[in-house]
C-alpha cells in the first residue's frame, strides 16, 4: 500500500502486532466458518448467513491488518479506488444473479402451459 | 506551518515525486481490475453452480478438511509475507530472503494440494467438461490458482534479486507490489472457500 512508501515520512507500515492480530482473527473466522458447515447442527439458513458474515468480516480484517488501509488522507485514493471497485463488483454480481433468476422464472412460465 | 508541511508531504506522494508511491498506487489499480475479473467469474459460478447435468454436486466431491488445510497454507503464507516486509523495513536482507522462502514454500503447498484435487477430480471423470457446475468450478478455482502460481514465480525471482542485488530501491518497490499481490490472493480465496466449498457442501 501507499502506506509502505512512507518510511521517509516516518509513518507506520504495519507491525508484527498488526500481522499477528490479522492472522489470529482470520484463523478464528475461518475455523468458525468451516466448523459451522462441518458440524451442520444449526438450520441451513443460519449457517449460510453466518459464513457470509464471517467472510465479509475476514476480508475487512485482512484489508485493515495485512494491507494497512485506513481512512487517513494519505490513503484517500487507495480507499476510493477500493470503494468504487466494491460498487462495480456489487452491480456485476448482484445484477447478473438478478437478471438470470428473472429470465429463468420467465422461461419456466412460458414452458409450463406447453407441457399441459 | 506544521499543517502546511504535512499537506505538502501528503501531496508529494501522489504528484510524481515519489516513484515507489506511484508504482504502488498503479499496481493497486491493477489489483482492483483483477477484482472485477474475479467478480465476473464468481457471477458465472453463481449462475452455473447448480447445473449438475446428472453429474456430482459439490456435496459429493468436496472434502472440507482438505480445503481447510489449503486455506491454512495460504493464510500462513500471507502472514509470513508480512513478516518478510517488516524485515525489509529493518534492512535485514537475509531475513527478507528467508521469510520469502518460507512464504513461497507455504504457497507451493497450497498449489500442490490444489493440483492434486484437480487431478483426482479429472481422473474420476469429473473434469471441467462434465457439467456447467464443474466448468464454472474449474474456471474460478483455476484462475485463482493461476494467479498464485504466477505469484510464486515472481516470489522466486524476488528471492534471487534480494540475495543478488540487495535491498535496493527498485527491489523494495517490487517487493511492495508482490506483497500487495500475495495478500490480495488470500483475500480472493476467502470468497472462493466460502462461496464454492462451504456453500457447495452446505
Amino acid at each position: 500500500m501507499a502506506h509502505h512508501s512512507y518510511d521517509s515520512a516516518g509513518a507506520s507500515h504495519g507491525s508484527l502486532k498488526s500481522y499477528a492480530t490479522g492472522f489470529a482473527l482470520s484463523l478464528i473466522l475461518t475455523v468458525v466458518s468451516f466448523g459451522l458447515v462441518m458440524d451442520g447442527m444449526l438450520p441451513r439458513g443460519v449457517i449460510m448467513a453466518a459464513i457470509v458474515v464471517a467472510a465479509v468480516v475476514q476480508m475487512v480484517v485482512q484489508v485493515h491488518y495485512f494491507l494497512h488501509l485506513d481512512t487517513s488522507s494519505a490513503q484517500r485514493w487507495n480507499v476510493l479506488a477500493l470503494l468504487y471497485t466494491v460498487l462495480i463488483v456489487a452491480i456485476l454480481v448482484g445484477g447478473t444473479i438478478w437478471i438470470m433468476i428473472n429470465s429463468q422464472a420467465h422461461m419456466m412460465h412460458g414452458v409450463m402451459p406447453m407441457g399441459h | 506551518m506544521a499543517t502546511i508541511a504535512h499537506s505538502q508531504t501528503t501531496l508529494d506522494h501522489h504528484d510524481g515525486h515519489d516513484p515507489i508511491g506511484n508504482a504502488t498506487f498503479g499496481f493497486w489499480l491493477y489489483l482492483m481490475t483483477d477484482c472485477i475479473l474475479f467478480a465476473s467469474i464468481f457471477a458465472t459460478y453463481a449462475v452455473l453452480g447448480h447445473n449438475y447435468a446428472g453429474g456430482p454436486s459439490g456435496h459429493e466431491i468436496f472434502d472440507l478438511q482438505y480445503v481447510f488445510a489449503e486455506t491454512m497454507f495460504l493464510l500462513f503464507s500471507s502472514t509470513t509475507n508480512g513478516i518478510a516486509m517488516l524485515a525489509m523495513y529493518r534492512n535485514a536482507r537475509s531475513q527478507v530472503a528467508n521469510w520469502l522462502m518460507v512464504t513461497a514454500l507455504l504457497g507451493l503447498g497450497f498449489i500442490v494440494m490444489e493440483i492434486n484435487e484437480f487431478v483426482h477430480l479429472i481422473q474420476e471423470g469429473n473434469g471441467p467438461d462434465r457439467s456447467g457446475f464443474l466448468s464454472a468450478f474449474f474456471t474460478l478455482v483455476g484462475t485463482h490458482g493461476a494467479h498464485v502460481s504466477l505469484g510464486l514465480l515472481w516470489m522466486v525471482v524476488m528471492i534471487f534479486q534480494v540475495l543478488g542485488k540487495g535491498l535496493t530501491q527498485p527491489v523494495r518497490s517490487r517487493l511492495m507490489r508482490l506483497s500487495l499481490f500475495w495478500h490480495f490472493l488470500d483475500l480472493i480465496w476467502i470468497g472462493v472457500f466460502t462461496v464454492v466449498y462451504l456453500m457447495g457442501v452446505l
